[in-house]
């Protein structure tokens, strides 16, 4: 009984902060890019902009909720939920900290610890995906099935990499569970081992989660938006919040295997996991605002004949030098 | 290949520590061109008065058709308007009206944000001409 009102307790803490993480993503997404744009950013609704997320949800949640007419319904409804849904099982099993004694009761800062637990997350990140094709192909539009076969294709093709840019890590660690490769972070962090690794996983991570430079599904320049051009309401804000949800927990993964999780001096754990994110997401949208989007044939010559060789070799040299 | 990327992040990261240069629109204005042709006003002399009299050259010039003059005398037999108005609505800031105008009585100031709720608003008679109520709103 203890048991389940701790994990109760535990994932609407952590679906509460994490919703509230991605709110506010979309406000500092648009006041860095602000500023890299040498301009402010929404300042106009309540002090620093700060109330913006919370209209945009109710502007949202009454704008007119439109299904065209030659969409396939159910898989039009079921798209945008499904790229959410898959995304916050993404943090079940992140661990955010070490554990903690709490009324003489010891609580571990994570949802659940599965043993596989990176097989989990490769597993959920590429149904979100799902989500993504399916939106652009229920939508019945042609920039939709363009936007949508884009993201299938780019999803299978950087699946691999990222995929493989992992295993070193793995390797190194000699566990799937995610706490097992944090703690086996305790003296030195992963990126030090596994450097080209930690840049692998962060290319084919923006990649998989369509984010600029490789935004190829949702090209607003020539697509109209992509996959989610047909969705308005809050079906759109459900891709919206999918879109900044994946980013985080992208980076939230990349804290947990390459820069020790939350693991580092003088402060408390938890806090360590949210600044190391922090920065990830910072780079995330500071990237955005530099590089432009590559051409689509592009992304594919990068990911299969630069990036999977890259990571590949990654791998054998890892397992070499393991085996020395 | 990798040097470009790390120098085009360098470029954005000090364009995000640098100052906006946004200008924070109803709370801050952009400093306009000493001969910017905004809204018109009336040039007063010493006194107070204005300084019009009613010759009609700036009816006369203005390519939209916007200002109305009718001619009156005084006892002195000095012209003077008996009613003047600017449609500011139709008007095109040209600015020929204060060219024409012999005696630098019509000038045209720096508001170039105009606005109210009624039509009625943007005629611009005598009394609004020389007291101007129309700048501070």
């Amino acid at each position: 009984m203890a048991l389940l009102i701790e994990s109760v307790v535990k994932v609407i803490v952590v679906f509460g902060i994490f919703m509230g993480c991605v709110a506010y993503m979309t406000l500092l997404e648009r006041k860095v890019l602000g500023r890299v744009q040498v301009r402010f950013g929404p300042n106009r609704v309540g002090p620093f902009g700060l109330w913006q997320p919370i209209a945009d949800g109710i502007k949202a949640f009454f704008k007119e909720d439109l299904i065209p007419a030659n969409a396939d319904k159910p898989i039009f409804i079921l798209a945008p939920m499904i790229t959410v849904a898959s995304a916050l099982c993404l943090i079940a099993v992140i661990p955010f900290g070490d554990k903690i004694t709490l009324f003489g009761h010891t609580i571990y800062l994570r949802i659940t610890d599965l043993d596989v637990g990176i097989l989990y997350l490769f597993a959920f990140a590429s149904i979100g995906e799902y989500g993504v094709v399916l939106g652009g192909w229920a939508s019945g539009n042609k920039y939709g099935v363009i936007g949508a076969m884009r993201a299938a294709a780019q999803m299978i093709s950087y699946e691999l990499a990222l995929s493989l840019s992992v295993i070193g890590v793995i390797m190194i660690s000699g566990s799937l569970s995610l706490s097992v490769i944090v703690e086996k972070q305790a003296h030195m962090w992963n990126v030090v081992y596994q450097p080209f690794a930690f840049i692998f996983y962060m290319v084919c991570a923006l990649a998989e989660i369509n984010r600029t430079p490789f935004d190829m599904p949702e090209a607003e320049a020539e697509l109209a938006c992509g996959y989610n051009i047909e969705y308005s309401s809050m079906k759109f804000a459900l891709f919206f919040m999918g879109e900044y949800a994946h980013l985080v927990v992208v980076c939230a993964v990349a804290t947990t295997l390459f820069l020790g999780g939350w693991q580092g001096p003088f402060l408390p754990g938890v806090l360590w996991f949210l600044i190391k994110t922090f920065v990830l997401v910072f780079f995330c949208i500071w990237e955005r605002g530099t590089f432009p989007r590559l051409r689509y044939d592009q992304i594919m010559h990068f990911g299969w004949k630069i990036l999977l060789p890259l990571t590949l070799a990654n791998v054998v040299v890892t397992a070499i030098v393991m085996a020395l | 290949m990798i040097v470009p990327l790390i120098k085009g992040l360098k470029y954005t990261l000090g364009r995000f520590f640098s100052k906006p240069i946004t200008i924070q629109y109803p709370e801050e204005r952009r400093e306009v061109a000493p001969r910017w042709r905004g809204i018109h006003y009336f040039n007063v002399d010493e006194n107070g008065m204005f300084k019009c009299v009613a010759c009609g050259l700036c009816a006369a010039v203005c390519p939209s058709k916007c200002i109305k003059i009718t001619a009156g005398e005084d006892e002195d037999g000095v012209r003077y308007p008996m009613e003047y108005e600017i449609n500011a609505i139709r008007c095109i800031y040209c600015g020929f009206c204060v060219e024409a105008c012999p005696v630098d009585a019509i000038r045209m100031g720096s508001k170039y944000d105009f606005t109210d709720y009624h039509r009625e608003d943007f005629l611009l008679t005598i009394d609004r001409l020389v007291t101007q109520d129309y700048l501070d709103k």
